[in-house]
């Protein structure tokens, strides 16, 4: 049985249909979090948040105290927020931007006073219309509620917020990317080093980049105190996390659970959440950190949902979206669909992922729908390798970002896997599932 | 020692020590080191993006040694590189198969195919096989991308060169990538095409054939064409080219990487100039500049027949010994088309034999030579490098467009200040810190202003613009150098002489560079094709004579009665076409020249003379760099360099030049006067000399076929390569006698400009790249690009007027009316009219011929919309 005790911190306005709206918000606490921290310097507030120690949401698990510590040595900056969530099954920042813009507003307000940062981008991905809409409302009531321009409830610190739409790419989503079309530019990442956000980002400054749902925690954290969200979890897996549970569930959905406490299989299992697998059937494997991560069997799924204990086991729990696979799941038709993403996705900068990754995906299309050969299998790990050389978790890449070697993860696991099924495909000559 | 102080870092490359310099791509430190990392995307001329991802190799960094793209990485101190482990092998492997998957194999009928970065890394480290078994991507090809450049998506490999180009070097970004994934693609703008004059650089640095240019597609296979190393001499720029040719026909022309000029930089004009040369045979109308001349002729019951060599030059000894009877009877124009030891040739012709000091070789279109001896002289780097660089000159992208280049690059990469006398529209306009508006007949005015001696009263410049300007260039010029050029037609001389002394007085410390455009003007000055000169670049303050406009103006009172034209069409060239045309009418005419035009209507001899790619011998640009220019090409017909010319005519008056070829005259030139031509045309490898500076063993960079694919070795520079080497000179080479001083010079003395007339606009003619001259009307994928004149005026007069863009006006000046339409232009300062020269306006009307009178100062012309 999981371990449901404790608080809900970002989705704590679940039961309210109008959570999204200013006069909610103001009812059920909102805002108070950016009084509260006005009151405190700067520094103090970015020290609770390091004393959360919280680590970044959007996939990288960055701690974001640190992450801020690195930039408030340099004397000015912008905070930027990414909300470009794009991936296959991974909608959990989906959620908050949707159902509770205010919160991410005020945890923007919030970083930015302890960044000292005057100006503040929120990038919402182009296709959230309604989430694009309702955070640009939240924008406005802020403004409106005094909670943004000049002098800040009074106070001395101003900020500004934009509200960014992403045009339809993924790889807007790789935060240098996301920067150059904040820049107005097309959303190539650029190569790092030299171009660390924090030292050379937006418009060549010090820059911020910080996920939606790490922004969202902000609130609770101002005004509970980092230790009371450091004491929830454990490890450096802290405070509690939300998850995108997606696949052969019975009740798929976003769930906020305490990390480290509970285990993927409680996640799946447990009647309050997941609920099992339709139709009772046995698992075949999960993803579970979202599509670029390496995939898990049956075998580990009673390893934490903490971050260090994920990659301990070779994958990550990245962007928090989990994709369970049952016995009549087809694994070379998955990692089919998920490498034709990245395919598309690719932003068409580097060789080896611009060329790769359609190469891939077309060996895969023949083998699920007919016309491959074992060879072909061997030739998706060496081409694999190409893109990812040695094909190790955290991976090594001759790209530019991580796009690139996030499209040999499924196909290593799945063919490290199920080589069987492949092999069945290519005996079958086509797919044995349909 | 900190890392910021080293002027060199040592590494380790593959278990070697190398000392490389600070702040080195650690591509070009291996490369020095003589390991060659494989690259696509890498240029030198441009900023490394690190995308093709062909020169990973592995940097020991904190996590371990990765893969790093070596074109990226700057070196730095105790930095470890591996570039022959089986790591990296299997990665630039790899992404040579990915490059080759969706890459189609037409090698056989592409016309990269043999001189192809990727065929040739392919051939030397790519697997014999393919695994690659899909469908490749389809586009639709090819796609034209601008009027002169054809893409062909297929072929691409999204190496970003191009578009880099547009963008960086170029500033014309109208392509850029569209699309994602691999089916990513190099697209134009949508509403704006890829007009830019830089286009066929893209070409020249695709590293596959997925870019081609009209002019040469389909036309050649790189094996066979054979290559000479030259100059270009389309403006005065004096890029370094690769001449390339198959069975005596020109092939194509490919910027050679000359790091004090061009940098492997050329513009399309220069670039696509071909068919002038040799490819316009069936075409005979002797009035056409499309035409070649190939053989003497002398006219005859008022036709042009063609004569034997002999016939025709006793024919033109006789016209000239004629009139040279008469005191003052004879003279000569023209020359800036000639090589230096054309000119010499011709300029003993013209002083030694018809003993008259009437020769020039502007067409009155230039500055006073005499002035521009006496002005400290700046190098293209110099200009470049300048802190602050003041431009009192014409818009520079279409008069040399290569200076335009480099003195973008000066802003836009190192930030130096750009202060701008602003005529009229300029593509540096943009990049100026600051901009004075200046009108016609004001540029001496506004130079007072600038140094200070008067403020801004009745000018168009404001003080905060004028105190601005004065702040950059300082009080003595320390770090400036002044682009002085010829920025009006429509103006005297005088007004921007007067302007450019006031400079030169004012700012002791400043330096010059001239922006005169006709080819080899500056190499025809130094020869002394003008009043009061001598070869050498020396000056004889006593001596008068008369210029080009002085002589015609004496042809047609009859005072002179015959002139000697030396190249070029006086009629094209003239802007004053009616005055030049009643000299013509009155005079006997000897014309030597390789191209037909307006002018052979008039003349009574015409000897042909080689054109450029035909001839050997050395040109001098506006810094004063002698560089060699090369034949590739045999002359068509019976056509003679002007040397022999100029001696066989000598010869007719019983009188020897000593000139008996090329080298000779170089010889003659360096041994009388320490101008280094022979020792320029000896010298194999050289990339030139500047007149009167340090001879400096500047080493060439070294030959990068991946960055200029198509150049497969430098050969043939200079004579010494071919003839052998030549007995060195013994006079000191770069003693050159000084010449002329600013208190000697007569002009820029000063200029009366009448009162402007409140109901008058005055007239600015500026010049464009595509005009109407020969290089343009013999090639005919450029002479599509040549535009229609049109009127450019201020939004406000256009209101003052009642009309709008396209509207048809009526022009009165003082040679009569000309109809053409009007263009919104705010770069024209108001009550300013400006039109481009050389262009016709759509009903096939030279515009600029009814307006313009040359004895004028400024030229006021009244707008009329009935």
């Amino acid at each position: 049985m999981a371990v449901l005790d404790a608080p809900l911190i970002v989705t704590s306005r679940r039961e309210f249909p109008d959570a999204h709206t200013i006069s909610r918000y103001l009812e059920t606490g909102g805002y108070e979090a950016l009084r509260r921290a006005l009151t405190m310097f700067p520094e103090q507030v970015a020290a609770e948040v390091d004393a959360a120690s919280l680590l970044g949401r959007g996939g990288a698990g960055f701690p974001a105290g640190r992450k801020w510590s690195m930039l408030r040595r340099s004397p000015i900056s912008y905070l930027v927020v990414n909300g470009d969530e794009s991936e296959p099954a991974t909608f959990k920042d989906h959620y908050l931007v949707e159902r509770d813009p205010h919160q991410l507003v005020e945890g923007v307000i919030i970083a930015a006073y302890a960044l000292q940062v005057n100006q503040a981008f929120i990038y919402v991905r182009g296709e959230f219309a309604l989430g694009l809409e309702r955070v640009q409302q939240a924008v406005n009531d802020a403004y409106e509620h005094g909670a943004l321009g000049s002098r800040i409830f009074g106070s001395a610190f101003s900020l500004d917020i934009v509200v960014h739409p992403g045009a339809g790419a993924y790889i807007c989503g790789e935060e240098t990317a996301l920067i150059e079309g904040l820049e107005g530019k097309r959303g190539f990442p650029r190569i790092k080093p030299p171009f660390f956000p924090a030292v050379t980002g937006l418009y060549g400054e010090p820059t911020v980049v910080n996920n939606v749902e790490t922004m969202s925690n902000l609130p609770w954290i101002v005004n509970h105190g980092g230790a009371a969200f450091a004491a929830l979890g454990a490890g450096r897996s802290t405070g509690t996390r939300l998850f995108a549970l997606a696949g052969r569930v019975k009740n798929p959905g976003v769930y906020e659970i305490e990390m480290v406490k509970n285990t993927f299989r409680d996640l799946i299992f447990d009647s309050r959440l997941g609920g099992g697998i339709i139709g009772d059937r046995q698992i075949k494997a999960i993803i579970p950190g979202g599509v670029s991560a390496p995939w898990f069997g049956p075998e580990l799924l009673d390893v934490p949902l903490g971050q260090d204990e994920v990659a301990e086991k070779g994958s990550m729990l990245g962007s928090g979206s989990i994709v369970v696979m049952d016995e009549t799941s087809c694994v070379v038709r998955a990692t089919w669909r998920i490498v034709k993403f990245f395919s598309r996705e690719s932003c068409g900068q580097c060789t080896p992922c611009r060329e790769g990754s359609g190469w891939l995906e077309r060996v895969l299309y023949r083998l699920e729908h007919g016309g491959g050969t074992t060879a072909d299998i061997d030739l998706l790990l060496d081409l694999s390798d190409n893109i990812s050389p040695g094909l190790q978790w955290p991976p090594q890449q001759t790209t530019i970002c991580v796009l690139g070697p996030s499209i040999p993860s499924s196909i290593n696991s799945a063919i490290s896997m199920f080589r069987d099924d492949f092999v069945a495909h290519v005996e079958h000559g086509g797919c044995a599932y349909d | 020692m900190t890392d910021a102080t080293r002027t060199t870092v040592a590494i380790t490359l593959d278990g070697r020590t190398f000392e490389a310099h600070h702040g080195e791509l650690l591509i070009e430190a291996a490369e020095r080191a003589g390991t060659f990392i494989p690259r696509f995307c890498y240029h030198p001329r441009m900023e490394p993006v690190g995308v093709c991802r062909m020169c990973l190799v592995e940097v020991e960094g904190p996590r371990g040694a990765t893969l790093q793209p070596s074109c990226y990485l700057k070196v730095h101190q105790g930095m470890n590189v591996i570039t022959d482990s089986e790591k990296v092998k299997k990665a630039q492997d790899g992404v040579l198969e990915f490059l080759l998957a969706n890459h189609p194999l037409d090698c056989p009928v592409c016309d990269k195919g043999g001189e192809c970065p990727l065929q040739d890394q392919t051939m030397a480290h790519g697997s014999g096989e393919t695994r690659f078994v899909e469908e490749k991507r389809h586009f639709v090809k090819p796609v034209a991308i601008g009027e002169l450049v054809l893409l062909d998506r297929e072929r691409c490999i999204q190496c970003s060169r191009c578009t880099r180009f547009a963008a960086e070097v170029a500033g014309d970004a109208q392509i850029d990538f569209a699309g994602r994934g691999d089916l990513i693609e190099v697209a134009p703008s949508p509403t704006q095409p890829f007009d830019s004059v830089f286009s066929g650089n893209t070409v020249q640095i695709c590293p596959v054939g997925a870019l081609t240019a009209t002019p040469y597609r389909f036309s050649a296979r790189p094996w066979d064409l054979e290559q000479v190393e030259s100059t270009c001499t389309a403006c005065a720029v004096g890029c370094r080219v690769a001449v390339q040719s198959s069975g005596n026909r020109l092939s194509r022309v490919l910027g050679i990487d000359s790091d004090p000029v061009n940098r492997g930089w050329l513009c399309d004009k220069g670039r696509f100039t071909l068919d002038a040369v040799d490819g316009n045979e069936d075409s005979v109308d002797l009035l056409s500049a499309r035409t070649r001349v190939t053989e003497p002729m002398i006219r005859r019951d008022g036709q042009l027949v063609p004569v034997s060599w002999g016939e025709a030059l006793s024919q033109a000894a006789a016209i000239l010994r004629s009139a040279k009877a008469t005191l003052g009877g004879v003279g000569a124009i023209g020359g800036a088309a000639l090589t230096n030891e054309g000119a010499f040739a011709w300029e003993r012709f013209v002083r030694g034999v018809l003993e008259v000091e009437h020769l020039d070789a502007q067409y009155g279109d230039g500055l006073d030579a005499a002035l521009l001896q006496a002005l400290p002289r700046a190098t293209l780097d110099e200009a470049a490098r300048a802190d602050t660089v003041v431009t009192l000159a014409g818009d520079l992208r279409e008069e040399l467009p290569i200076l335009y280049l480099r003195l973008r690059e000066s802003v836009v990469k190192h930030h130096n200040a750009l202060v701008e006398f602003s005529f009229g529209a300029s593509a540096l306009r943009p990049l100026a810190l600051v901009s004075l508006p200046v009108r016609p007949g004001e540029a001496h005015l506004v130079a007072e202003a600038l140094a200070g001696a008067t403020p801004a009263r009745d000018l168009a410049l404001g003080d905060v613009e004028l105190a601005e300007a004065r702040e950059l260039v300082g009080a003595t010029g320390e770090g400036v150098v002044f682009v002085v050029g010829r920025p009006n037609q429509a103006e005297a001389a005088a007004v921007v002489e007067t302007a450019i002394r006031t400079l030169a007085s004012r700012f002791p410390d400043a330096k010059f560079l001239v922006a005169l455009r006709r080819s080899n003007v500056m190499g025809a000055l130094d020869m002394g094709l003008a009043p009061g000169l001598a070869p050498g670049r020396s000056f004889r303050a006593s001596v008068e004579g008369r210029g080009t406009l002085a002589q015609l103006a004496a042809l047609r009172a009859g005072t002179q009665q015959a002139v000697l034209l030396l190249g070029g069409c006086l009629l094209g060239n003239v802007a004053d076409v009616e005055l030049a045309t009643s000299a013509l009418e009155r005079a006997r005419v000897v014309c030597v020249t390789g191209h037909g035009g307006a002018t052979l209507a008039f003349a009574d001899v015409v000897l042909p003379a080689t054109v450029q790619h035909e001839r050997t011998g050395t040109v001098t640009n506006i810094e004063g760099r002698v560089t060699a220019v090369n034949a590739k090409l045999v002359a068509p017909g019976s056509a003679w360099p002007d040397v022999a010319i100029a001696s066989e005519l000598a010869e007719e008056f019983g009188q020897h030049l000593g000139l008996l070829s090329v080298a000779e005259t170089a010889r003659a030139i360096e041994e009388t006067t320490g101008y280094p031509a022979l020792s320029v045309l000896n010298d194999a490898s050289s990339e030139g000399v500047v007149v009167g500076r340090d001879v400096t063993a500047s080493a060439r960079r070294s030959l990068d076929p991946m960055a200029v694919p198509g150049i497969r070795s430098v050969e043939g520079v200079g004579l010494a390569s071919r003839t052998g080497s030549l007995a060195p000179v013994t006079a000191a080479t770069g003693v050159v006698p000084s010449g002329a001083t600013l208190d000697q010079v007569r002009a820029g003395r000063g200029v009366d400009v009448p009162l402007a007339d409140a109901y008058s606009w005055r007239l600015h003619v500026s010049r464009r790249l595509y005009d109407r001259g020969v290089a343009m009307q013999g090639s005919p994928a450029l002479a599509r690009l040549v535009g229609s004149s049109a009127l450019h005026l201020n939004h406000l007069d256009l209101d003052r007027l009642g009309v709008t863009t396209g509207d048809v006006v009526s022009v009165a000046g003082p040679r009569g009316d000309v109809r053409v339409p009007v263009v919104l232009d705010d770069d024209v300062s108001r009550g300013v009219a400006e039109v481009a020269f050389g262009l016709l306006s759509e009903s096939g009307e030279d515009v600029v011929r009814g307006l313009l009178a040359h004895d004028a100062v400024v030229t006021q012309v009244r707008l009329e919309t009935r």
